[in-house]
């Protein structure tokens, strides 16, 4: 045997040693609780044979409570990098097999370098979680690699698209990395988010929860809105997480790739899925499989506040970010949670150089106190600021109602939309016609014999003047009415004219949106 | 393309004066009906343990003076009364464990 190739073969024998991680056991464990190991997930995940390993051999740092005589195989975390479709990607996933996952200072230090690493080369980073938090053995070292973490997120954040998944507990500090990355991944009975778990809970405040139902996925996905994407397995949660990565650039100065122009597959009528009774309802992702190419679209936060509709689409081969109006969910009424979703998605959408197209039918606010209570002024008003903020192409189509503070938040010409297009039946007014007479009839209404036929009359009468698109048309706040059979192509029309748009802001460190 | 036939789980919900055809929220539907507050109750805003209990029944109290301690996340508050009055009902004993929103203390105005 040459020297070279006794090198090669200790080099293997070492990989081999720490490839296996927490050994067979732990593999075993890990298994049984429906979960790939952290190896197995990011091969899944990544292009065939295009991972490369970095920082096998990295060490831990912890010399007190025996931790010395300790050996922990590359420190419970496994990073590299590899592709997804062809697409560059640094990616990190933590080892629950070795010492839980815990996170000690080179463990931090591995995820940094990969971060690091990927915000010089410009491509996306994904981080797979499944760790027990902070290993306390390394005490404050164990805090500093989080901090360390967290500051890279906000520096990359609208630099490079970050992905979280969390697949596994992810508990404490633990859980702000993912809460400041752009899409957070969460796979039923695997995933487990919150801050303080449920001994501490119950401890504390006598509350008795279980993990599932205090932070499980579904919660997430449903109630929280700190997930963005929910699956029924981890197969399922690639995938997802593939298909997302196909529809985003690789970063902030890039477009999205180009996929091949597809018409929409849809069977449907565009024309026969919005009633023409404004109050009744319809499935608004009707109108947008109508739209996009191949019918194809990614809902993001599908499960909550599902009174806004958001995702990606793509038109004519190139990726579009949609935000519509639910009329089917709380009559489409914009209120704290669905303001939060569309804003985010909005920011993300003008980071990353993808057009926005809004679909309106909205009847304004949600009424109640608890609203009012819980802010919607300030939640509301981060629509106004993210579309008002974008500079990326910015099309609206009013399918129905754009009513009151409603009509100007939804991406109206006043906030600086480049393409206003209406649908005949179009009602844009300063609020729903029977609101509208109530108030300007109020009197004739008071002093009528019959106060209610009156009323009718008057909202009649007001539905016919006012409940249209053409007195927006005449002020020239809309460009265009047009029939809901040429949206697809007076779309597409608008993004190719808008291509090379540029729209420049005022120099500031940076805004101060209503966080 | 999937068909919806959830017509029958629509239901009325009014925005502005106009009554729209629309399913419903698990949070809205959830949601707490707004009650105004009365000025002598004194709520827990945090579920934990009553430790001690300073007034009685039926006690005339100054504003803030001390009606009870209440042990929750690890520290021991002080309970003062809102307003000068007589304590008309007392919903704790010392040892109870109590939730969040829990009425401590009513307290009739003079």
């Amino acid at each position: 045997m040459t020297d070279l190739s006794k090198n090669i073969q200790a080099l293997r024998e070492k990989k081999a040693v720490v490839e296996m991680g927490g050994g067979e056991a732990a593999i075993e464990k890990q298994i049984a609780m429906g979960k790939l190991t952290a190896r197995d997930r990011i091969l899944s995940l990544l292009d065939k044979n295009s991972f490369h390993e970095y920082d096998l051999f990295v060490k831990h740092d912890g010399r007190d409570f025996g931790m010395d005589k300790k050996d922990l195989p590359g420190d419970g975390v496994v990073t590299g990098t590899g592709t997804i479709f062809g697409a560059p990607v640094c990616i990190y996933a933590q080892d629950f097999t070795v010492a839980g996952g815990s996170l000690g200072l080179q463990h931090a230090r591995k995820i940094t370098k990969i971060m690091d690493h990927a915000l010089k080369m410009k491509c996306p980073i994904i981080g797979i979680n499944d760790s027990g938090g902070a290993r306390i053995q390394e005490g404050v070292g164990a805090l500093a690699g989080y901090g360390e973490i967290f500051y890279r997120n906000t520096i990359a954040s609208g630099v490079i698209p970050q992905i979280s998944l969390i697949l596994g507990p992810c508990a404490g500090g633990a859980v702000y990395s993912p809460a400041l990355t752009d899409f957070v991944f969460v796979v039923e009975n695997i995933s487990k988010m919150f801050i303080t778990g449920p001994n501490v809970i119950k401890t504390v405040l006598g509350e008795d929860i279980s993990m599932e139902d205090l932070g499980g996925a579904r919660v997430h996905a449903e109630t929280t809105g700190n997930a963005h994407f929910y699956a029924k397995s981890e197969q399922e949660c690639f995938e997802q997480v593939k298909r997302l990565v196909s529809f985003i650039p690789w970063n902030n100065q890039e477009r999205a790739k180009m996929a091949e122009p597809k018409e929409p597959a849809a069977v449907m009528n565009i024309e026969d899925v919005v009633p023409s009774d404004p109050k009744q309802p319809y499935d608004v992702r009707d109108i947008i499989k109508c739209i996009v190419d191949d019918s194809d679209f990614l809902e993001v936060q599908k499960l909550w506040a599902a009174n806004i509709v958001v995702g990606f689409g793509r038109m004519g081969g190139e990726t579009v970010g949609f935000v519509a109006n639910q009329p089917m969910v709380l009559a489409g009424v914009l209120d704290c949670d669905s303001a939060d979703k569309a804003a985010r998605f909005i920011r993300f959408c003008d980071s990353f150089n993808i057009p926005i197209i809004t679909l309106e039918d909205m009847p304004g606010y949600l009424p109640g106190v608890d609203q009012e209570h819980a802010g919607v002024i300030r939640h509301g008003a981060k629509v106004l600021y993210a579309y008002s903020e974008a500079t990326v192409p910015k099309i609206t189509v009013i399918l129905r109602k754009a009513y009151g503070g409603g009509y100007i938040a939804m991406n109206s010409r006043h906030l600086g939309a480049d393409f206003m297009f209406a649908w005949p039946s179009a009602e844009i007014a300063v609020m729903g016609p029977e609101g509208a007479a109530n108030i300007i009839f109020r009197k004739e209404i008071m002093e009528a014999e019959d106060q209610n036929a009156m009323r009718q009359e008057k909202v009649k009468e007001y539905i016919e003047k006012f409940a249209n698109p053409y007195v927006a048309a005449s002020k020239g706040f809309i460009d265009s009415v047009i029939e809901p059979k040429e949206t697809r192509s007076l779309l597409l029309h608008a993004l190719k004219l808008s291509v090379l748009k540029e729209e420049n802001r005022p120099a500031k460190k940076h805004g101060l949106p209503p966080f | 393309m999937e068909k919806k036939e959830k017509d029958n789980e629509y239901v009325d919900f009014v925005v502005t004066a106009r009554k729209y055809k629309t399913t419903l929220t698990a949070k809205y539907k959830n949601r707490k009906m707004w009650q105004k507050p009365f000025v002598g109750d004194v709520i827990s805003h945090l579920p934990g343990t009553i430790v001690k209990v300073e007034v009685q029944p039926g006690q005339e109290v100054e504003a803030g003076q001390l009606l009870l301690i209440h042990q929750a996340m690890k520290m021991y508050n002080r309970v003062v009364a809102p307003i000068a009055g007589t304590v008309v009902e007392l919903g704790v004993t010392e040892g109870d464990k109590i939730p969040k929103d829990h009425l401590m203390v009513k307290i009739q105005p003079k």
